[in-house]
């Protein structure tokens, strides 16, 4: 069967047990999505929209070049093809433990 | 937290206080730097700012500092000349251009930006500052982390101008050229602020960096006596600063420094990367990504961050997105040279280019008062325009050799 790696990022792998990639068999990005989702129910309400889009906010890169570029939701992965999913506004892991969300404005 | 500010997600509102992160855990979207608007009230004055520093410093009740930060370096406040013969060029009588080739250290908007991000970069403890880069934010990350004792990490596209790979590596920044466009450099960069513990100005530092923006409206707004332009003219990349502007404007309003007004905002960017004018003119919720392929490659960002921002911010506002061809941006450096002696790079030649053809179409009125940015500076670009001028053959340094050579001209202007 064919297969494909699936980069988690940092912000994302509280919902995946810290998994870092995960390898898949999906032959679209629809069926991604809903793989992932089925190995790691809590992720769905983070890459997807209340409509069921993946976020606006997300982009989805298969070998360096953009999944948009490539026909979206149309792309058939190939054999081995590696996936990310990156914030579009990138960001990272902080370089220190983050002081976690607050509720006020000091 | 002692702070004024703190990160608020764009989309959910949840808060973040201050940290080194630019989007929300729950749901991926951008956060922002949000202020104690209260508190702002008494400090934030017109009275306060105008005893401040000439530069951009005199803004800081409304940017992300600490309180006890200190600056010594005088950035911003660069002049807003009046353009009266552009504005007769094009048909209009208050045009203004906002001149940010002229900002210190290096000669574009971006000293700015990273003068906000390095503070935070100082708070936040990182020993190296970072960034990707169409070139202009690499000279001001190199230029200010030397000032500031960092390492500068820098990461370009290859193909870029060469006065920006040399003004980078001057200040003793290490630069990373990748081949590949900026959006590709951008990707990387993300994935490389997840391993090394960099404070990125344009990724995990990205809500304070681009804080620094706000100041250029800051400025319009005082330069012009403390009221609002009816019109903005401003060029897109990643679609950040048109987003700030309309956020410093809108703080001056709520806080009374200026009268209220709907300023109107106008983005320019070359036909051969405009995804954000593109969904501004087809009114697309988002934009769709392009490759890039323009001369304008401070404005070569296909997948840009804050498009979605900007585009809204400009329909919201009730103005317009346009863009113009290479050849067009070669004549809109020209024209704004030749009128107001102002050498802008190939940017500035995207937002004269786009404001003559916003005149035009009409969707500016020639009786408004209308703002053009430029952000860069033409001496970092010359190869866009240095073809355009063929060097006359170089003559004997003799009086007889000169009137031959005004002679031969004279009669080459009498003969056209």
């Amino acid at each position: 069967m064919m297969k494909i790696t699936v980069e988690i990022p940092t912000a994302l792998r509280r919902f995946t047990d810290g998994v870092q990639s995960i390898e898949c068999n999906s032959a679209t990005l629809p069926e991604l999505l809903g793989e992932i989702e089925q190995r790691f129910p809590a992720i769905v309400k983070h890459l997807r929209d209340d409509a069921g889009q993946v976020r606006r906010f997300v982009n989805i890169y298969v070998n360096e070049e953009d999944i948009r570029f490539l026909g979206g939701n149309e792309y058939q992965f190939r054999e081995g093809d590696r996936v990310l999913v990156v914030p579009s506004i990138a960001g990272g892991a902080p370089a220190r433990p983050p002081s976690g969300p607050t509720d006020a404005c000091g | 937290m002692a702070e004024h500010y703190q990160l608020k997600c764009r989309e959910c509102g949840k808060l973040w206080g201050n940290a080194p992160r630019s989007f929300c855990d729950e749901c991926l979207s951008p956060l922002e730097v949000s202020y104690d608007m209260d508190a702002a009230r008494g400090r934030f004055t017109r009275k306060n700012i105008e005893a401040g520093p000439t530069n951009l410093w005199r803004y800081r009740g409304l940017l992300p500092l600490p309180e006890d930060f200190q600056s010594t370096l005088p950035t911003g406040f660069t002049p807003l000349v009046e353009a009266r013969h552009l504005s007769k060029e094009l048909g209009a009588r208050n045009l203004y251009v906002k001149n940010d080739a002229v900002c210190f250290p290096t000669l574009s908007f971006k000293d700015r930006v990273v003068a906000v991000a390095l503070a935070a970069a100082r708070q936040f403890g990182f020993k190296v500052v970072s960034c990707s880069s169409t070139g202009n934010l690499a000279n001001a990350v190199a230029a200010q982390a030397a000032r500031e004792s960092l390492d500068a990490w820098i990461f370009i596209p290859a193909d870029l101008e060469p006065a920006k790979v040399t003004g980078t590596l001057v200040f003793g920044a290490k630069l990373v050229r990748i081949a590949g466009n900026y959006d590709q450099v951008n990707r990387l960069c993300s994935q490389i602020a997840e391993k090394f513990p960099w404070g990125f100005v344009n990724v995990n530092l990205r809500p304070y960096y681009a804080e620094g923006s706000k100041t250029v409206g800051y400025e319009i707004a005082e330069q012009l006596g403390w009221r609002l332009p009816d019109n903005i003219v401003v060029p897109m990349a990643g679609g950040s600063l048109i987003t700030k502007i309309r956020k410093s404007f809108s703080e001056l309003i709520a806080l009374g420094l200026v009268e209220e007004k709907k300023v109107k905002f106008f983005g320019a960017q070359a036909t051969g990367c405009s995804p954000i004018s593109d969904a501004v003119k087809r009114n697309l919720d988002q934009f769709e990504p392009q490759k890039p392929a323009t001369i304008a490659r401070s404005l070569a960002i296909g997948n840009p961050a804050d498009g979605y921002y900007a585009s809204r911010a400009i329909r919201e506002s009730g103005g317009w997105a346009e863009d113009i061809s290479d050849p067009e941006i070669v004549k809109g450096i020209q024209l704004l040279a030749e009128t107001e002696g102002i050498f802008a790079e190939t940017a500035g030649g995207v937002t004269t280019g786009v404001t003559r053809k916003l005149i035009e179409q009409g969707h500016i009125g020639p009786n408004e008062t209308t703002v053009v940015c430029i952000t860069g500076n033409g001496l970092k670009t010359i190869d866009a325009v240095s073809q355009e001028y063929a060097l006359a053959p170089a003559i004997a340094p003799r009086l007889t050799e000169f009137e031959s050579f005004i002679n031969d001209r004279l009669a080459a202007v009498a003969g056209n």
